[in-house]
């Protein structure tokens, strides 16, 4: 298949004008109604992926990077959940007015998503070929052996030995990392034009991990998609992120250009974040922990939401929410791409 | 993130399972609390549940009367008085009177039979429902634990009592007795019942054998039986529990059945299966008879399945 | 495939072998005689007694009647002669189980249907008005004992509406079937549903049903491919090893509406202590329970690959 092929198949430009962003998330909040109240899983959180860029969202469990991937994706179990306001434009149409169907038609085909755990992911009763078939037959009306064909297509793409040998088989016959690969192979099947990568690589090896994130990166590069990539494993990030966005208690506290927030954080969640990583140049020394326990989402603490935690915390943390600040050089130029939601983020960057 | 606070808010909404994320921080509030166990989980949840609370009141009331049939009624459930009374109709006015449900065909009071019936239902349904929890909990946690030809031997036998119709199985039994007392009865029960509880508790031992807690005992050289008691038993018994609450609803059941058919509780006893079967001969002309009794019992077990449904749902969440 | 069944085959012996001697020494080594209970209470001449039991082969040890039963059955299909009236149990077979199998059936279809179709309606919608209704509806008919559902339905349809006839009197017809199989039908299919519902909403909440929904499937295919494939694995296992229990538990369903099928036959033939009746009905019946078990295995093996390969 050529990039002309590929084109002419998808109308939509991939590269877009530089205006609109691929995604963009605006305000987004989403809520759970359960039966001890209602939990704010994500509070206002903002952001924009063009195509050919990876986005890493980098949090704790809790602090809404999963949910806000699945409210993008559709796939929230409404209720309890709820989208009380926000908008996600996908190449510039909100998402969240669309029909069901026109949502269905987006999901798979342009927008697909990775899930951690690919074992309970991938149907138990059900043959990889097939589910894999299933993405052609269902959105290109292929039958089922010329599914059959793209599926075995697929599978050496993703580069699983023997795959024609092995389209036939079922999901717990695979080993872990091969079983990513079919996760990602499905989700590109039909060339999206944007991957939602949930925690890929947690439940790999870590020697596998590298590979599926190789993989995963190079197919990226080659299709030219957008990518988010979620994450708490900051040193998967490094390799393969264009910027980052550090979210806790269902908002982005953080986003900065990946290279620079290793350099220089602005917030005191993501420094803590970095000095718990453990160093071969400190051997013997005490790790670093965030003291205390991410924050209960039923009641979220009052101010900024990291005070209970923060050791720079002061009265006006405990009352006013912080935005999300404009970051910049101590002289005051630009620093393009970040920002902090902390009210001592100067003090915190250059401090 | 300790694995106590996930649980927590999970029991609080089941629903919420792609919202895993969400629910896994809402957790850290109970901070204060103790990490509760699962029984004290259950407990908290069992509270909560309508089903629950209905079944434990209704249970605990025909503990009662069968216990002390006589606080219900002052009428006695043997008088026959067939000039006055033969099919005399129920004067529902005058409640917990022996006229109020009415006289059967040998002039006795239907609400007095009902009252004194329930002794003889519980006492198989508990009797039975003990003698297979032992017998059948024994055989499955040998067969579980040791494996191997015990355990083969063991599933086997299990096998060969399990593949006999219960039912018929059970009247063949008692049709070899002439004196049937309500404990040759629960006896029958027991003898073909207790291969449900036996793979039960096998499946569930097998289960626990393997967990880290039990290697670790074995490891620091504790003896067979302290592990198994200690270790095994306390974790593998909720589901035998639960199994076994639900079966006692099933037992009481089929002891009726038995009496219904003529070859459970002989006519001495006071039992709802053979009022039953007595009323059932004047099925056209006097409906009470047959009525109450059959209300008395469903209900009786309706009370134990709810209550071993409700248990099951507490000890796994899961489930819902 | 070929070898799993053949271990599965070698596994029942024991089981068959097993069972049927029990079922055996029960019959015949508990008290009671069935010849001193041809002559009913009256006592009977203990010479005549005696030349009848040598006759019946009573007077052998017990293992060894049993071996000559046994081989009797798999060698040349013989059952043995009832006590009383000589006839050969076969013939009695043949008249019972025909009628047994059609109220079966009959049964097992209205559970296989009904209790589907209630279990992934209450499923789909758990914890909703129609979970309850349904939870409450299948705790109802477990609690209410067959006998007394059976009497309920004989008193409502044949006596107060007359839309059919109190007892059987044609068991080949099927619409006179119809009550006495939902009479038996109805435990089972309460089981089936809430099997179902608990299957249904516990596949509906796995991981691979929200990637179907994210793979862009419409609806029918997420549920009638993803779900219902999943959720049905549990349910066809407990409706093959049924089939067994709808065709011995008919003991009551049978006497309540006068069908003499296998259960009314075995009833009988317990009173009468009819021992080589009663040990050959059940022996065929310990057959059918074993025989539908094999096939539930390897019907599961199918459904659930993890199974297979394990």
């Amino acid at each position: 298949m050529t990039i002309i092929d590929k084109n002419a198949d998808v109308p939509a430009p991939r590269t877009g004008d530089a205006a609109t962003p691929l995604l963009e998330v605006r305000d987004l909040h989403v809520e759970f109604h359960t039966r001890d109240g209602v939990a704010k899983a994500v509070n206002g959180v903002n952001y924009t992926v063009s195509a050919g860029e990876t986005l890493a969202v980098l949090g704790e469990s809790g602090s809404g990077k999963s949910v806000t991937a699945q409210a993008i994706m559709g796939i929230l179990d409404m209720p309890p959940g709820k989208i009380p306001h926000g908008e996600i434009l996908f190449q510039g149409r909100d998402m969240l007015k669309m029909s069901n169907e026109e949502r269905r038609k987006i999901r798979g085909r342009k927008i697909a998503m990775i899930f951690q755990d690919a074992l309970s992911s991938l149907n138990p009763v059900l043959t990889v070929g097939y589910q894999l078939g299933e993405m052609f037959r269902v959105h290109q009306g292929l039958s089922k052996k010329e599914a059959k064909a793209k599926a075995i297509e697929m599978m050496d793409r993703v580069r699983i030995p023997a795959a024609r040998e092995r389209v036939n088989d079922y999901p717990h016959q695979f080993s872990g990392g091969m079983r990513q690969r079919i996760m990602i192979a499905m989700a590109l099947a039909l060339e999206p034009e944007l991957i939602i990568a949930d925690e890929p690589t947690t439940a790999l090896d870590v020697t596998v991990q590298a590979q599926v994130m190789d993989l995963l990166a190079d197919l990226q590069r080659e299709y030219n998609m957008g990518l988010i990539l979620i994450t708490h494993d900051l040193g998967v990030v490094a390799d393969v992120a264009d910027k980052i966005a550090v979210m806790y208690a269902g908002r982005i506290v953080e986003t900065a250009p990946v290279h620079e927030i290793y350099k220089r954080p602005a917030h005191p969640y993501t420094k803590g974040l970095l000095e718990s990583i453990p160093r071969l140049d400190q051997k013997g020394q005490e790790l670093y922990a965030i003291k205390g326990l991410p924050p209960n989402l039923l009641r979220i603490p009052t101010g900024c939401a990291f005070n209970p935690r923060c050791e720079m915390a002061q009265d006006i943390c405990r009352t006013e929410v912080p935005t999300l600040h404009r970051v910049t050089e101590q002289d005051g130029s630009e620093l393009p791409g970040r920002g902090s939601a902390c009210h001592f983020w100067k003090e915190t960057i250059h401090g | 993130m300790p694995d106590v606070t996930k649980t927590a808010v999970e029991n609080a909404d089941p629903m919420a399972a792609t919202a895993a994320d969400a629910a896994a921080a809402t957790g850290p509030a109970p901070q204060a609390e103790k990490a509760r166990s699962l029984w004290g989980d259950a407990w908290r949840d069992l509270r909560r549940n309508p089903y629950f609370v209905v079944s434990g009141i209704l249970i605990l009331l025909l503990l009662l009367i069968a216990v002390f049939p006589g606080l219900f009624t002052s009428a006695s459930p043997t008088y026959a008085d067939l000039r006055n009374h033969y099919l005399g109709k129920p004067e529902y006015g005058k409640v917990f009177s022996a006229e109020w449900l009415g006289y059967d065909g040998q002039g006795r009071s239907v609400f007095a039979r009902v009252i004194y019936g329930t002794r003889a239902s519980i006492t198989v349904g508990v009797s039975v429902t003990v003698l297979v929890t032992v017998l059948g909990g024994l055989v499955g946690m040998i067969a579980g634990y040791f494996g191997g030809w015990v355990d083969t031997i063991l599933s086997r036998l299990t096998d060969v009592f399990f593949a006999v119709p219960f039912l018929l199985g059970t009247l063949v039994v008692l049709n070899s007795f002439t004196d049937r007392t309500v404990w040759v009865v629960s006896g029958a029960l027991a003898f073909l019942g207790w291969t449900q509880i036996a793979r039960v508790m096998r499946g569930s031992v097998i289960t626990i054998k393997q967990a880290d807690y039990v290697h670790a005992a074995q490891a620091l050289g504790a003896s067979t039986s302290r592990i198994l008691m200690k270790h095994i038993l306390p974790n593998a018994v909720a589901p035998v529990i639960v199994v076994a609450t639900i079966a006692l609803g099933g037992y009481i059941s089929a002891e009726a059945t038995l009496s219904y058919l003529g070859l459970g509780l002989p006519t001495s006893v006071v039992s709802w299966g053979q009022d039953i079967s007595g009323g059932a001969q004047q099925i056209r002309t006097a409906q009470h008879i047959m009525l109450y009794p059959s209300i008395m019992l469903s209900i009786t077990v309706l009370a134990f399945i709810m209550l071993g449904d409700a248990v099951r749902n507490a000890l796994d969440p899961k489930l819902r | 495939m070929g070898r799993y069944v053949a271990r599965r085959l070698l596994q029942m012996i024991p089981v068959f072998i097993g069972t049927t001697l029990l079922i055996f020494l029960m019959v015949y080594a508990l008290p009671g005689d069935p010849v001193r209970a041809l002559f009913g209470d009256k006592g009977a001449d203990p010479t005549t007694v005696a030349r009848i039991r040598h006759d019946l082969g009573l007077d052998q040890p017990i293992l060894k009647q049993y071996w000559d039963y046994m081989t009797g059955i798999i060698l040349h299909f013989d059952f043995g002669n009832q006590i009383a009236s000589g006839r050969p149990v076969r013939d009695v077979l043949g008249e019972a189980f025909p009628v047994t199998i059609r109220l079966a059936s009959l049964a097992f279809a209205i559970e296989l249907v009904v209790g589907i179709a209630l279990g992934v309606w209450a499923g789909m919608r758990a914890g909703k008005l129609a979970d309850s209704l349904v939870l409450i509806f299948t705790l109802l008919l477990i609690s209410v004992p067959v006998f007394v559902l059976g009497f309920i339905f004989k008193l409502v349809f044949a006596f107060q509406l007359g839309w059919m006839t109190p007892n059987v009197q044609d068991d080949t017809n099927y619409s006179q079937l119809l009550m006495p199989a939902i009479v038996l039908a109805a435990l089972s299919l309460a089981y089936v549903a809430r099997l179902t519902r608990t299957s249904i909403a516990e596949n509906l909440r796995a991981d691979y049903m929200r990637t179907a929904v994210a793979k862009g499937l419409p609806r029918r295919r997420v549920i009638g491919v993803h779900l219902m494939r999943n959720s049905m694995i549990p349910v066809v296992t407990f409706l093959g090893t049924d089939i067994g229990a709808l065709m011995g538990g008919a003991v009551v369903t049978e006497g309540l509406f006068n069908i003499h099928g296998v259960g009314g036959t075995i009833y009988e033939s317990i009173l009468r202590r009819e021992g080589t009746t009663l040990v050959g009905l059940v022996t065929v019946l310990v057959l059918v329970f074993l025989f539908t078990s094999l096939l539930v295995d390897l019907l599961y093996a199918v459904l659930d690959p993890r199974i297979r390969y394990a």
